[in-house]
C-alpha cells in the first residue's frame, strides 16, 4: 500500500521535473526570437527575408519543450 | 490534478483532458476504424470547408475577384511563394501536396477553437499520419530523383575524415526523428494549449477568481488563434525543408 502511494506520487513530482524542461525551452525560444530581433534592427532590410528561418529555428526549440510537455502527460496518465 | 472547480455552488467538474477523448457519434459502442466519431466528424468538416473556400470560392475564376475568392488567392499566393522559396523551382510541382497539408492543419487547428468543438490535430494518431505519410513520400523522393546519391546527404564532405562516421551516426538519428518530431509538435501544441484554457475554464467556476480567470481565458484564446496559424505554418514550411533536403541533397 505505501508502495502504490509512493509510486502515485512519483508520477506528480515525474511530470513536474518534466515541466521544468517546458520551461527552458521557453529559454530557448527566447534566445531565437531575441537574436532574431537583434539582427533584425542591425539590418531592417534582410529581415524579411529571413522570417521563414526564424519560425524554423522556433519551431526547432519548441518541439522539445513539448517533448517535456508529453513527458508530464505520459507520466499523469499513462504511467 | 487541481482542476475541480466545485467553488461557489456551480458544480462545475471536468477533466482538462476529456475534451481530447475520441467518442462515436451514435451510441457507445466500441470506436472501430469505421465508426463515425466526433475526430472524423471535425476532420470532414474541414475537408468541407476547404472545398467551400477553394472549389466554390473560385468557380468564378473572376478577373475581379469577389471576396471569397480573394481570400483563396492569398492562401494559394502564400503557400506557393514559401514552396518556391525554400524547395526552388524543382519543388513547385509538389506544390498541391504541400498545399493540401497546410490547409487540412490550419483548417483543423482554427475549427478546433470553436468552443465545444473537437480538435483532430490534437490527435498523434492524426498527426503521426501526416508526418510519417511526408517522411516516407520525401524518403522516396529522394532515393528516386538522387538514386544512392541521396545516401551522400548523411556522409559529410566537409568534414574531417574520422569524424564522418560519427557524424553520419547522428545524421542518421537525426533523419529518422523527424517524423516523430514533426508530428509530436503539432499535436502538443494543440492539446497543450487546449488544455490550458480548459484549466483556466475551471478557475472560473470559483467566484473570486472568475474575472481574472475569464481574462485569461481571452488572452490565451487569442494566443491559441496564433499558435494555430504559426503551427500549420510551421508544420508545411519544414515538409518543403525536408522536400528541398530530397531534391538536393548536396546542401
Amino acid at each position: 500500500m505505501e508502495l502504490a502511494a509512493a509510486a502515485a506520487l512519483g508520477k506528480f513530482i515525474g511530470a513536474g521535473i518534466a515541466a521544468i524542461g517546458a520551461g527552458i525551452a521557453a529559454v530557448g525560444v527566447g534566445n531565437v526570437a531575441a537574436n532574431y530581433l537583434a539582427g533584425a534592427l542591425r539590418n531592417p532590410s534582410a529581415a524579411s527575408s529571413q522570417t521563414a528561418t526564424l519560425f524554423i529555428g522556433l519551431a526547432f526549440a519548441e518541439a522539445l519543450g513539448i517533448f517535456a510537455f508529453l513527458v508530464a502527460l505520459l507520466l499523469m496518465f499513462a504511467a | 490534478m487541481a482542476t475541480e472547480a466545485d467553488g461557489a455552488g456551480t458544480g462545475l467538474v471536468f477533466h482538462p483532458m476529456d475534451q481530447f477523448i475520441v467518442k462515436p457519434l451514435f451510441g457507445d459502442g466500441p470506436v472501430m476504424w469505421y465508426t463515425p466519431t466526433n475526430a472524423t466528424l471535425w476532420m470532414m468538416i474541414a475537408l468541407l470547408c476547404v472545398v467551400a473556400l477553394f472549389v466554390l470560392g473560385t468557380r468564378g475564376r473572376a478577373i475581379i475577384p469577389t471576396r471569397v475568392q480573394s481570400v483563396a488567392e492569398v492562401f494559394y499566393g502564400f503557400i506557393y511563394k514559401m514552396v518556391e522559396d525554400v524547395t526552388g523551382h524543382d519543388g513547385v510541382k509538389y506544390f498541391p501536396w504541400i498545399m493540401t497539408l497546410f490547409l487540412f492543419v490550419f483548417f483543423s487547428n482554427m475549427l478546433a477553437l470553436i468552443p465545444k468543438a473537437f480538435a483532430p490535430t490534437s490527435q498523434i494518431a492524426v498527426t503521426a499520419v501526416l508526418g510519417f505519410g511526408v517522411f516516407i513520400a520525401v524518403t522516396v523522393i529522394g532515393f528516386v530523383k538522387n538514386g544512392a546519391a541521396f545516401l551522400g546527404m548523411f556522409w559529410m564532405k566537409d568534414a574531417p575524415l574520422f569524424l564522418r562516421p560519427i557524424i553520419a551516426v547522428i545524421e542518421v538519428i537525426s533523419y529518422f526523428v523527424r517524423p516523430v518530431s514533426h508530428s509530436i509538435r503539432l499535436a502538443g501544441n494543440i492539446t497543450a494549449g487546449h488544455a490550458v484554457v480548459k484549466v483556466f475554464a475551471a478557475f472560473a467556476g470559483i467566484a473570486v477568481i472568475a474575472p481574472v480567470s475569464i481574462l485569461a481565458i481571452t488572452a490565451i484564446y487569442a494566443l491559441e488563434v496564433l499558435v494555430a496559424v504559426i503551427q500549420a505554418y510551421v508544420f508545411t514550411i519544414l515538409t518543403c525543408v525536408y522536400l528541398k533536403d530530397a531534391l538536393h541533397p548536396a546542401h
